[in-house]
């Protein structure tokens, strides 16, 4: 506090405390906290709040659960759509990692300088091109009707179109495609500052390609290969339209749910308790992968 | 006008580390006055006290005979010359130099005609529009010292400007600081590590070490006397010689070393008994036994350097691992050949050498 | 002279699929524009047409859309640029220990989904009385776009030459005019291109939107809706516009990028 004083004065060291104060606490901590808090409530109208009916309780988290069994092996359909989001998610974050491995390594070490910075630019460009157009291209070419069955009708690989956007398949498919290159690019990134020399001493002392990718390369990378993975799965979780536009009523996603009890069922409690219980994956699976791969949020927020 | 810069019993600490401790001085209105020490000995502590980026922890520092407690940087009389000069990139060198005034709120054609009277006195009268980038090291320099006179300092604060420059152009810069020290009559405080631009600029000297003043004065005093084994060996060169002191007469020691009694005038009050050193300089060594016959030393050769003006003798060290022996030897034409490995006696007059009680030295 | 290895082909062949597979469809949605078919596809082609730019052009729909977009954008920029500013230089300014807790708590709004960002904000206002709407869509949006202009000025920060704000303080200048006259100058490309991320951030936000909107309509949620009801080709016109203006703007925004990180490297 004096340091600052010192460095800027009595104006500028209020103006900067009081605009963080205002943002991190008004805009970021007391929001969550209040959607928390909210979460424990049942629901009611206006007037029955602060009455009698309103306690806290976990209703809103238990009702996640409820209907689960385990000896029948029947399952809730909220509960469903929870864990085809965990498993989709992670899926798309799989597949992305394995696609964009090879990419990043040949952009980042392999590819002259003057083809590499083609295809940076060629990554750039769908980059920076907004998810919802990404995914409604893919909208146009799964359709029944679409390019991909008629171009695998044309070749003779089907003998029939096939329904691409009922069922997950086309909301994986999707999602790899609209979030790949949060992947690639923190990949590209970590791969870049890699000594080459390194790469060019293991080959020296004899070793095979998948052991200089193992051995040398993917040590090197594991911070990108974390932020990576945290950008994916988060965006993945979290992604409401890729679902609404790709999927069908009987592959909802999370996010699709929480949007229902929001503002089809007006059940805020409910919805914010789902929301927490989003944030919660989303927050342990970030931290689940900074303590595999051992990066600090330092290291993932760049 | 100038003022005098007083600090009184100033100490500064950083946590558990003291880098000032318990300094008082005065520095006289109009005197050219340099830190000189090592990196780390506080030296910078002080100057960042003075031009008023830092508070001390303890004791008062006043320019003028004004407490500057509590006075933000931005108004103390001084002006402060950095390290790497701070020149700022977006400006152009008239902005620079101008800068100041227009802080302070002064028409800018008033600015621009003080900045173009500056630029004729630093003899850069066509770089007014240039950028910072576009001068070469020694402009640069002198643009900082432009800059920092624009505002009519009554202290100039110096932080090792030159140690960036080269040699040849260091030894410019000196004779052009000094000559513009004169012609303003301003205060000068130098901060350096550097014994050859203090002792040639300044009136006076302060040699520090961790965080103490060692001694105040003159150059030549500074040289020539030395107050502790710190001065004497961190400004220029000396051989020293350690052990007991034997007797004192007249102002003159016998200090008992392992090659044998030596002789040299005695620095304070010291006691036979009293665990001593004895320090001569390289170029106050004569070759052959002296007329004084206690102050030889015979040694072997360990090698020779010729400098041109000079040749510097090394001899073999008295006590095994310590510093070989330094004699530095004018070119007159009359210096032998000397042997690697050949004994060679060497003498100096006690009045041309110093004891001081035991103390620490200075690091290589 | 240099002999591909059947690894070498493996991979270029891998290359090739891949930035087909990334490009392809982004050309599919640009032909389908020119469809005459009244769902965009391009198989069948049915003639060419561009009568889906004049229904897009005729479109009030869009346009309210559009203006909402920019409302929101521009008030965006006009929240989080100055608290970016201030937050950065809030953290570089703040001692090592207390910094990484006010980093991490800064930069938390970028791991949190947008859809969670959307419905605290909501609730969060809702309990004050504020309804939905495009300022709730300010607020909410500008809660994680402000870490982005913060992390976009601290990295400029980070390399500020400090002696510079000392030498303009000890050469009289007051705490408010060594912000204005050495740090601001100093920051400006970073906050112009915070400036310009942070509008672009929220251009085409929608998750946060979503919740936050009200009954209103930005040109984003626009295109989802058009997309699931009341789909034409007029859709893949807009689309292609914003296509070639993104492309335009990316390119810009790198060049811009690359030549102040080239005078980074030379200064």
């Amino acid at each position: 506090m004096s340091d600052l004083l010192r460095r800027y004065g009595w104006p500028i060291t209020l103006f900067m405390i009081g605009t963080a104060a205002i943002w991190l606490v008004v805009m970021v901590v007391l929001p969550a906290l209040v959607m928390v808090e909210y979460s424990f409530h049942p629901n009611l109208p206006v007037t029955k709040r602060g009455g009698p009916e309103d306690y806290y309780t976990i209703a809103n988290y238990a009702a996640l659960f409820r209907g689960v069994d385990l000896a029948t092996w029947t399952f809730p359909n909220d509960f469903k759509v929870f864990v085809r989001t965990i498993w989709g998610a992670s899926l798309v974050t799989l597949v992305s990692l394995v696609v964009c491995y090879p990419i990043a390594w040949h952009v980042a070490k392999v590819a002259p300088p003057r083809r590499a910075a083609l295809m940076i630019l060629l990554l750039i460009i769908p980059f920076w091109i907004n998810e919802i157009l990404r995914t409604f291209a893919w909208y146009i070419i799964l359709a029944y009707q679409g390019p991909l069955n008629a171009v695998l009708l044309g070749v003779g690989i089907l003998e029939k179109p096939v329904r691409w956007l009922s069922g997950s398949g086309g909301v994986i498919i999707g999602m790899t495609y609209a979030f790949l290159l949060f992947m690639m690019f923190p990949l590209i990134n970590a791969i870049e500052t890699l000594d080459t020399n390194q790469v060019e001493a293991a080959r020296d002392l004899g070793a095979p390609t998948w052991q200089i990718h193992r051995r040398i390369v993917i040590p090197h990378a594991k911070p990108g290969i974390a932020v990576g993975c945290i950008m994916v799965f988060v965006l993945a979780a979290s992604s409401y339209i890729v679902p609404a536009l790709l999927g069908s009523p009987g592959t909802r996603w999370f996010t699709e749910t929480i949007y229902v009890w929001f503002f089809e069922g007006q059940d805020w409690p409910r919805g914010s308790a789902y929301a927490f219980i989003l944030l919660t994956l989303c927050v342990g699976f970030i931290m689940l992968v900074m303590r595999v791969f051992r990066v600090g949020l330092a290291d993932i927020a760049k | 006008m100038s003022r005098d810069v007083k600090l009184d019993r100033v100490t500064m600490r950083f946590g558990d580390f003291t880098a000032v401790d318990d300094v008082s001085l005065d520095i006289r209105a109009g005197e050219f006055f340099s830190f000189l020490g090592p990196s780390g000995c506080g030296k910078t502590t002080i100057l960042r006290m003075i031009s008023g980026f830092m508070e001390p922890s303890a004791g008062r520092i006043l320019i003028g005979g004004e407490n500057m407690a509590g006075i933000g940087p931005n108004r103390r009389p001084t002006a402060l010359i950095f390290q790497n000069l701070a020149l700022f990139p977006m400006m152009t060198v008239a902005d620079n130099i101008a800068f100041g005034l227009e802080m302070r709120g002064v028409d800018r054609s008033v600015r621009r005609k003080r900045a173009m009277e500056l630029l004729e006195l630093i003899a850069l009268p066509d770089s007014a529009d240039k950028r910072i980038e576009q001068l070469s090291g020694g402009q640069k320099q002198r643009v900082a010292i432009a800059r920092a006179l624009a505002v009519e300092p009554q202290v100039m604060l110096l932080d090792e400007p030159l140690s960036a420059l080269d040699l040849k152009l260091r030894q410019h810069m000196r004779t052009e600081l000094r000559a513009i020290q004169r012609r303003t009559g301003l205060t000068f405080i130098y901060i350096t590590h550097d014994q050859g631009e203090a002792l040639t600029m300044s009136d006076r000297v302060g040699v520090m070490s961790r965080g103490r003043i060692d001694q105040v004065g003159l150059s030549h005093a500074i040289y020539d006397e030395p107050a502790t084994p710190f001065v004497a060996t961190f400004v220029g060169e000396n051989n020293v010689f350690a052990g007991r002191l034997a007797a004192v007469s007249g102002g003159v020691g016998t200090v008992e070393t392992p090659t044998g009694p030596l002789r040299a005038r005695v620095a304070g009050d010291l006691a036979p008994g009293a665990s001593v050193l004895l320090f001569v300089r390289p170029e106050r060594m004569r070759l052959g036994a002296g007329a004084d016959g206690p102050n030889t030393v015979t040694r072997p050769v360990s090698h020779v350097d010729f400098e041109g003006n000079f040749v510097n003798v090394a001899l073999e060290p008295i006590v095994e691992g310590g510093r070989p022996m330094l004699v530095q030897l004018s070119n007159d034409g009359r210096i032998p050949a000397f042997d690697r490995g050949a004994a060679v006696a060497v003498s100096f007059d006690p009045a041309h050498a110093r004891i001081l009680a035991a103390g620490e030295m200075a690091k290589e | 002279m240099n002999r591909l290895t059947g690894a070498d082909v493996l991979m270029r062949v891998y290359l090739g699929i891949f930035f087909f597979y990334l490009l392809a469809p982004l050309a599919v949605m640009a032909f389908a524009t020119f469809n005459t078919s009244r769902f965009p596809t391009v198989t069948p082609w049915l003639g060419t047409t561009t009568q889906w730019f004049v229904a897009l052009w005729n479109d009030r729909q869009m346009w309210q859309g559009l203006r909402s977009s920019f409302i929101v954008g521009a008030a965006v920029i006009a929240v989080s640029v100055p608290i970016g500013v201030a937050a950065a230089m809030l953290l570089d300014g703040v001692h090592k220990r207390a910094r990484s807790l006010l980093y991490a708590v800064m930069v938390s709004p970028l791991l949190t989904p947008g859809v969670i960002i959307g419905i605290s904000t909501l609730v969060f206002w809702d309990r004050l009385g504020v309804k939905g709407g495009l300022h709730l869509a300010v607020i909410g949006q500008s809660s994680f776009i402000i870490a982005y202009v913060m992390l976009m000025v601290s990295a400029r920060l980070q390399r500020f030459d400090r002696t510079l704000e000392e030498a303009a303080l000890d050469l009289g200048a007051s705490h408010t005019q060594v912000f204005r006259k050495i740090l601001f100058p100093y920051l400006r490309p970073a906050i112009l291109a915070g400036a310009v991320l942070a509008f672009f951030q929220s251009f085409e936000n929608y998750n946060t939107t979503l919740f936050t909107r009200g009954t209103e309509t930005t040109l984003t949620v626009y295109i989802a809706s058009k997309v699931r009801t009341g789909l034409t080709p007029a859709v893949n016109a807009l689309a292609l516009i914003l296509i070639v203006v993104t492309i335009l703007f990316a390119v810009g925004y790198e060049i811009l990028r690359r030549r102040q990180k080239a005078k980074v490297a030379a200064a």
